[in-house]
């Protein structure tokens, strides 16, 4: 990817994933996240990384962003009324932030130039990403999708109130 | 470079126009079969010159120019930016889904080779259903931001509806996926010229017959048509998701409904009638029962070939969901959500275990 089209999707990304926070309608802050997911995927394409940016489309965009609006919508969720934090907290946020960005952009203009290793043909490919799941990483799989199950099974106990 | 930059974007202008034709032409087979179903002559007032093309001229110019010209109206109390957004959320993805769909084989010219789809990509399958997922915004938006109640409860409808048919969309297609181990779509329907038997085209509906009726069934509902159009129902919510709009916004709507029925059309032609294959044809000839019959000029003709029988599949599936609209009545809300959950899902679930375990015991898969 070459640096002009980095730093605009970057910029890009920054401006959609702030106004998830700054928007006081719910309807524009989760649409907001869904623009924020979308470009977040294509850094994924350009790293040629299509898998992930495939899963996370599907997963994100086109699954769980689309729940929050339902709900939302369901809801009926009003424009929230501005609350604006105490003078103090605020300038101690401001603060707090501008010292982390200087101390990331320390590190990185500091970090000591390494030639990036050269990967496999067909890395990240669905195949070779399934080889290595479903062997070297199986207990970890088979350890999340129980997560996954037992949240399932306590959605259904909270939703239901008789079974 | 400047060549193949040229090339890529007269595939990718081809596949767009393929698209745009054949959904015209969904437009007047929807006029004219449901006239023919419903015993009267359909649309044939509008004429130029006296031609009036069998309804075509009503159907494919004068309808669409009717809809240009209308007052475009934006109620008052709505979100005046995502009313207007709405309709192109709805086009784009269905449009863009195309994108990685194989017309043809490869056409081999002043030594290229060019490989006829838009975008070879090797999670080809997961991009497709990304692209249909990303669909239901255009309805949801469409839905909240017309400050209307029959919109907000169509747009609700939808974005429940959408989301429980995709999944019985992506396990019938987890099936077709085992049988051809690959996410690829050119390279499942290049797969798909084997012959089984010698003499039977290896096409996905005859190994995996299940599959394709579910995924029927749930592509049919990711169009939102009848029998399963609860998020416009017109007899309860007015025109639902899209009752707010008018003009050439309405008619962005209807275009996205009906680029969805040609994207379930070129699907189910792509994973379970073999693409572009036209049967026993080969790069050099048809193969039947042992000879080979050579095709001459064969570097143009059968590509000229296969797309051919890429379009006049995608053209029939296309008339086939038509008629299916004009033939059933619309679900209730209840039995909509039951035939997905209850019926669609356990079936494609057991579909998914007895193919894995059928390629596990023939060990066709290592």
């Amino acid at each position: 990817m070459s640096p002009l089209v980095f730093v605009v999707l970057a910029a890009l990304t920054l401006g959609a994933a702030v106004a998830v926070v700054l928007n006081r309608n719910p309807v524009y802050s989760a649409l907001a996240l869904v623009s924020t997911l979308a470009l977040l995927s294509c850094f994924f394409v350009g790293l040629e990384a299509y898998l992930v940016w495939a899963l996370q489309l599907v997963v994100y965009a086109g699954a769980i962003v689309v729940l929050f609006l339902f709900v939302i919508m369901l809801l009926n969720v009003q424009r929230e009324e501005s609350v604006l934090p105490a003078p103090g907290v605020v300038a101690g946020v401001g603060v707090g932030a501008g010292l982390l960005a200087l101390g990331v952009a320390h590190a990185v203009t500091r970090a000591p130039a390494v030639a990036m290793p050269a990967v496999a043909e067909g890395y990240g490919s669905p195949a070779h990403l399934a080889r290595r799941l479903f062997t070297d990483y199986l207990v970890p799989f088979e350890i999340t999708s129980v997560l996954l199950l037992v949240a399932i099974v306590g959605a259904v106990v909270l939703g239901k109130r008789r079974i | 470079m400047a060549v193949d930059v040229a090339i890529a974007c007269a595939k990718a202008v081809f596949m767009i126009l393929l698209v745009l034709q054949v959904m015209g032409l969904g437009v007047f087979f929807e006029r004219k079969v449901s006239a023919v179903i419903q015993d009267r002559i359909g649309a044939n007032r509008a004429a130029i010159l006296g031609f009036a093309g069998l309804g075509m001229v009503n159907t494919l110019v004068a309808d669409p120019v009717k809809f240009l010209l209308k007052e475009d109206v934006t109620p008052a109390g709505a979100d005046r930016f995502l009313h207007f957004l709405a309709p192109i959320i709805a086009v784009v993805p269905a449009v863009a889904a195309f994108a990685v769909i194989p017309f043809g084989d490869v056409l081999e010219a002043g030594g290229r080779v060019i490989t006829l789809q838009a975008a070879q990509l090797n999670v080809g399958v997961l991009y497709v259903l990304a692209m249909a997922a990303l669909g239901v915004y255009g309805v949801v938006i469409a839905g909240w931001a017309s400050n209307n109640r029959w919109s907000l409860l169509g747009g609700i409808r939808g974005s429940a509806q959408m989301i429980s048919y995709e999944i019985a969309m992506g396990l019938a297609l987890i099936g077709v996926v085992l049988t051809y181990g690959t996410l690829d779509l050119q390279d499942m329907v290049r797969q798909q010229g084997k012959l089984i038997w010698g003499w039977l085209p290896a096409w996905g509906v005859f190994y995996q017959p299940l599959a394709f009726i579910l995924f029927l069934v749930a592509g049919i509902a990711e169009s939102k048509r009848i029998p399963f159009d609860l998020p416009e129902s017109e007899s309860e919510l007015v025109s639902g998701y899209f009752t707010e709009y008018s003009g050439a916004k309405h008619l962005m709507f209807m275009m996205a409904d009906f680029v969805e029925v040609v994207l379930v059309a070129a699907l189910i032609t792509t994973f379970f009638f073999g693409g572009w294959q036209v049967p026993w044809l080969m790069r050099d000839g048809f193969h039947l029962f042992g000879q080979v019959y050579a095709v001459p000029a064969a570097w143009i003709v059968v590509p000229i070939l296969q797309v051919t029988s890429f379009m006049l599949k995608v053209i029939f599936f296309t008339f086939f969901q038509i008629v299916v609209r004009w033939t059933l009545p619309r679900f209730r809300y209840d039995q909509l959500m039951r035939l997905g959950w209850q019926g669609l899902l356990p079936v494609g679930l057991v579909n998914v275990m007895v193919t894995a375990a059928v390629i596990l015991a023939a060990g066709t898969v290592a």
